[in-house]
């Protein structure tokens, strides 16, 4: 049924519907609302799981792995410094294989402290062996998460998977939501079937040395099994709109990419800031397209160079940085279309909630549409801030 | 043997993993001089050495060479010697 709530109550409800035997997770903002509704359910009755308490996100990581070893589903949210501090169990439970899931919020990381929305927190484990998928809307955050189970428990894919949703601009808000009924959610998600658990009458040893003539080995399997996830994914959003009548997206979303002179490719909520900056600007002549990247990990290569990689200019949109280095999203997709004379710009913006209007992304379309190169270019900083030499140093990047 | 899902793995993967080749000198059992007193056995950290009586061998799939058994030798019927000879 169609309702109006907040988005984290969305994924609450949502994730409540999916039946974890264990939540475990840590409050900070702004994915505390989430895990308060979750606890709030299992208080009620309206959810049997176990919600245990931590003391910090490196416990809350640890209890949902020691949770999915002994062959249930479990589940926790965290956002910026609480994924920071997960950082080690977040390796572990991609490396045992253990489906997982867990929202992240996305939120800048500190210092200087923000609470606010962007991408860093997410982007510092792209390389974990986690599954990331990144929400528009609370429509698709809440849908995501029972998609995120369906392809994590896959025995053909047998990994954890990060839900990302923009903190804020997402959790905060409220939007009409449609949640199922627990019986066609039961429907499309059966009951979680371990490959291997931890069972005290039939002794196995997970997460074992591997000497250096089958490490490499064990890292190749992984590194194979993100990689044929891809196909999962898009099976499952179309299985999910079988069932549910809704479908975002596979892999990615191309929103008016096919005449498109400039075509914008971002994830998150962003993408719809471009989606309708590129239907203002097209009234203008502008032609702008977007693509946003629904799957982060794996990495959509094949779509990339299906859509992109036809003529149009890319700008790649970030909300995230490689310190010193510039973009992080960019060089992907320029490796992505390794041979191919596409420019592949890549932009800085709206970092620690910094608004993007869409005049902000018509300046980005003209600058990359007059064939200017851009990688890590920031975005619309301000001069009272910098100070004047840093400022004009800053302008003169945008004349290269 | 292909790595299993995830690497899980049965008990008693240190009797299938064979050890012994970090080992650069192995023990040599002399069986000249040995007196029985099994101080090597006891001695010995991997657990390797195995016999009776009075003939005593290190089990060299597990030995990593440390040594400790030759030292403990009251009767210097152990050697250690180079791998490579």
């Amino acid at each position: 049924m169609k309702r109006v709530m907040e988005g984290s109550m969305g994924v609450s409800e949502m994730v409540r519907l999916c039946r974890p035997k264990v939540v475990a997770a840590y409050p900070i903002t702004p994915q505390t609302h989430i895990v308060e509704n979750l606890s709030q359910f299992v208080a009620n009755g309206q959810l049997q799981a176990e919600f245990v308490n931590v003391e910090s996100e490196f416990s809350a990581a640890s209890v949902v792995l020691g949770a999915s070893a002994t062959g249930v589903r479990s589940y926790t949210a965290t956002s910026s410094q609480g994924m920071l501090l997960m950082n080690e169990v977040v390796y572990n439970i991609a490396g045992l294989r253990l489906p997982v899931v867990m929202t992240l919020a996305n939120r800048a990381i500190s210092p200087p402290l923000s609470i606010w929305n962007d991408w860093q927190d997410s982007l510092s484990v792209r390389d974990a062996g986690w599954i990331q998928l990144y929400a528009e809307d609370n429509q698709e955050a809440a849908d995501m998460h029972v998609q995120a189970y369906r392809i994590g428990e896959d025995p053909r894919v047998a990994l954890p998977v990060m839900v990302c949703m923009d903190g804020f601009i997402l959790t905060h808000a409220f939007e009409p939501i449609d949640i199922p009924e627990q019986a066609e959610v039961d429907a499309f998600l059966p009951e979680y079937q371990p490959l291997y658990k931890l069972d005290p009458a039939d002794p196995v040893t997970v997460g074992a040395f591997m000497e250096p003539d089958k490490y490499m080995e064990a890292r190749y399997l992984i590194h194979q099994a993100v990689a044929q996830a891809a196909p999962v994914v898009e099976e499952v959003a179309e299985s999910f709109r079988a069932a549910f009548g809704r479908y975002q997206g596979g892999l990615v979303d191309a929103y008016r990419c096919e005449d498109a002179e400039v075509i914008f490719v971002t994830l998150g909520t962003l993408a719809s800031v471009a989606k309708s900056a590129a239907d203002q600007m097209r009234e203008a002549g502008k032609r702008a397209g977007v693509l946003r990247i629904r799957c982060y990990r794996p990495f959509p290569t094949k779509q990339i160079r299906q859509i992109l990689g036809k003529g149009a200019k890319v700008a790649v949109l970030e909300k995230a940085l490689a310190l010193g280095v510039g973009s992080i999203i960019a060089p992907e997709i320029r490796n992505a279309l390794y041979g191919s004379d596409t420019p592949v710009n890549g932009y800085i913006l709206g970092l620690g909630g910094r608004d993007v209007p869409p005049a902000t992304l018509e300046r980005i379309f003209d600058h990359a549409a007059a064939g200017r190169s851009a990688d890590g270019l920031f975005v619309d900083l301000k001069a009272e801030h910098l100070g004047d030499e840093a400022f004009a140093a800053w302008q003169a990047q945008w004349k290269e | 043997m292909p790595i299993p899902h995830a690497g899980v793995v049965k008990p008693g993967t240190s009797r299938a993993t064979k050890t012994g080749s970090w080992r650069v000198q192995r023990p040599v059992f002399l069986h000249k001089e040995c007196i029985g007193c099994r101080q090597c056995v006891y001695v010995c950290p991997e657990g390797c050495i195995v016999g009776e009586g009075k003939e005593y061998n290190a089990d060299l799939d597990y030995c990593k060479g440390c040594g400790l058994c030759a030292a403990v030798c009251p009767k210097k019927d152990i050697e250690m010697r180079a791998e490579e000879q």
